[in-house]
């Protein structure tokens, strides 16, 4: 990095520091940094969702995002081969040392969405701040961004549903997947299971813009060791894992 | 004999057209539309088609013709939804113009603050 981009690094930093200032009083702020973008105003290809997963944090048998999850979108919470899941909660154990994970998988949100290469319809997707989506509208039910994806992330539903939630259609004979709730995410508010996994008092996901040098992920990114699972395969995933 | 003809034939013609049942719809809350109900009824295929591309690719949200407002203005009183009778606002008119319907087969027939009660019931 050159000397000129550090500075103007350090000013960005100043200057947002110096916004932050600006509090009239406790929790009263003349601007509400947290809050969505306004109603009418598309999203941002200046701004990267993405989450940083704190597996020394999650706690085994603890399913309280996937609970949350299922409750946020709709879904009906089964974990047969043909039900929708859109977490799952996942225990890993080292064989040489014993040592045992836990952590939630989903859809990883990738920069390089391999979903996306095969869709022949276009219905699979990536919105311009890194949410990987299915356009239902658009999706005829052909499975092949289920067997391109590495993370077993999506799920095809397979029975007629009824009521759906107003925010979250689904419906037969289409394929869904973690949304990174992106109806919660226009509003301006955290995932589901990220608020939910706060409230279990684990606070192992944390959800926000990776493109921001001053949002908490960011900076816990830089602090801290995290890796991207799979890496090797060059997806650049929202997903950032810690403790792996 | 020519009248009485000439009667009997604008009453057949009179009752044929009786016939014809226009749906009499259960507009629910009803109101100013978004637009003119005419030009609504012509167009809201397409107004909702370029909605739906805004709101799901751009994450445009309430848009003015979102699915969502037609369902929280129009679903009925009766039962809570556009769907369900003849009278009701969407299927009402669809079966009328012999039109199917696919739109909620994915989304809420439902205005959005009684769906979450009713999903909340089947916890």
């Amino acid at each position: 990095m050159s000397d000129m981009d550090s500075d103007r690094r350090q000013f960005i930093g100043r200057s947002s520091a110096l916004v932050a200032g600006l509090t009239l009083a406790p929790g009263m702020m003349l601007y509400d940094l947290a809050h969505g973008r306004p109603v009418g105003e598309p999203a941002s290809s200046k701004v990267r969702w993405g989450m940083l997963i704190d597996t020394t944090k999650c706690e085994s048998g603890c399913d309280e995002c996937v609970k949350a999850c299922n409750k946020e979108n709709g879904l009906p919470g089964g974990t047969g081969p043909t039900d929708e899941q859109w977490i799952r909660k996942v225990q890993l154990t080292d064989l040489k040392t014993g040592k045992k994970t836990s952590l939630p998988m989903m859809c990883q949100h990738c920069a390089e969405p391999p979903c996306v290469d095969v869709c022949p319809t276009g219905a699979s997707f990536k919105r311009v701040d890194g949410i990987v989506l299915v356009d239902r509208h658009l999706c005829i039910g052909c499975r092949y961004c289920m067997m391109a994806c590495p993370y077993k992330a999506r799920s095809f539903v397979h029975e007629p549903l009824h009521d759906q939630k107003p925010d979250v259609p689904r419906g037969k004979g289409t394929v869904e997947s973690c949304t990174l709730c992106v109806q919660r995410v226009d509003r301006g508010e955290t995932t589901a299971c990220a608020e939910a996994c706060e409230k279990a008092g684990h606070k192992a996901i944390l959800f926000g813009d990776l493109n921001d040098p001053d949002s908490e992920i960011s900076k816990r990114i830089r602090q801290v060791a995290s890796i991207r699972l799979r890496d090797d395969l060059g997806l650049d995933t929202g997903l950032h894992y810690e403790g792996l | 004999m020519r009248l009485i003809l000439a009667l009997a034939l604008f009453f057949a013609a009179f009752s044929a057209h009786a016939d014809v049942t226009i749906p009499h719809l259960d507009i629910g809350q009803g109101g100013h539309c978004v637009n003119d109900p005419k030009f609504m009824r012509m167009n809201h295929g397409d107004l909702l088609k370029h909605q739906r591309t805004i709101t799901v690719h751009q994450g445009i949200r309430g848009g003015r013709y979102s699915l969502e407002r037609c369902v929280n203005c129009h679903a009925s009183k009766k039962n809570n939804s556009v769907l369900g009778t003849n009278q009701n606002f969407c299927q009402g008119c669809h079966v009328y113009a012999a039109v199917k319907i696919d739109c909620f087969e994915c989304h809420s027939s439902r205005p959005e603050s009684t769906a979450e009660l009713e999903s909340d019931k089947h916890e």
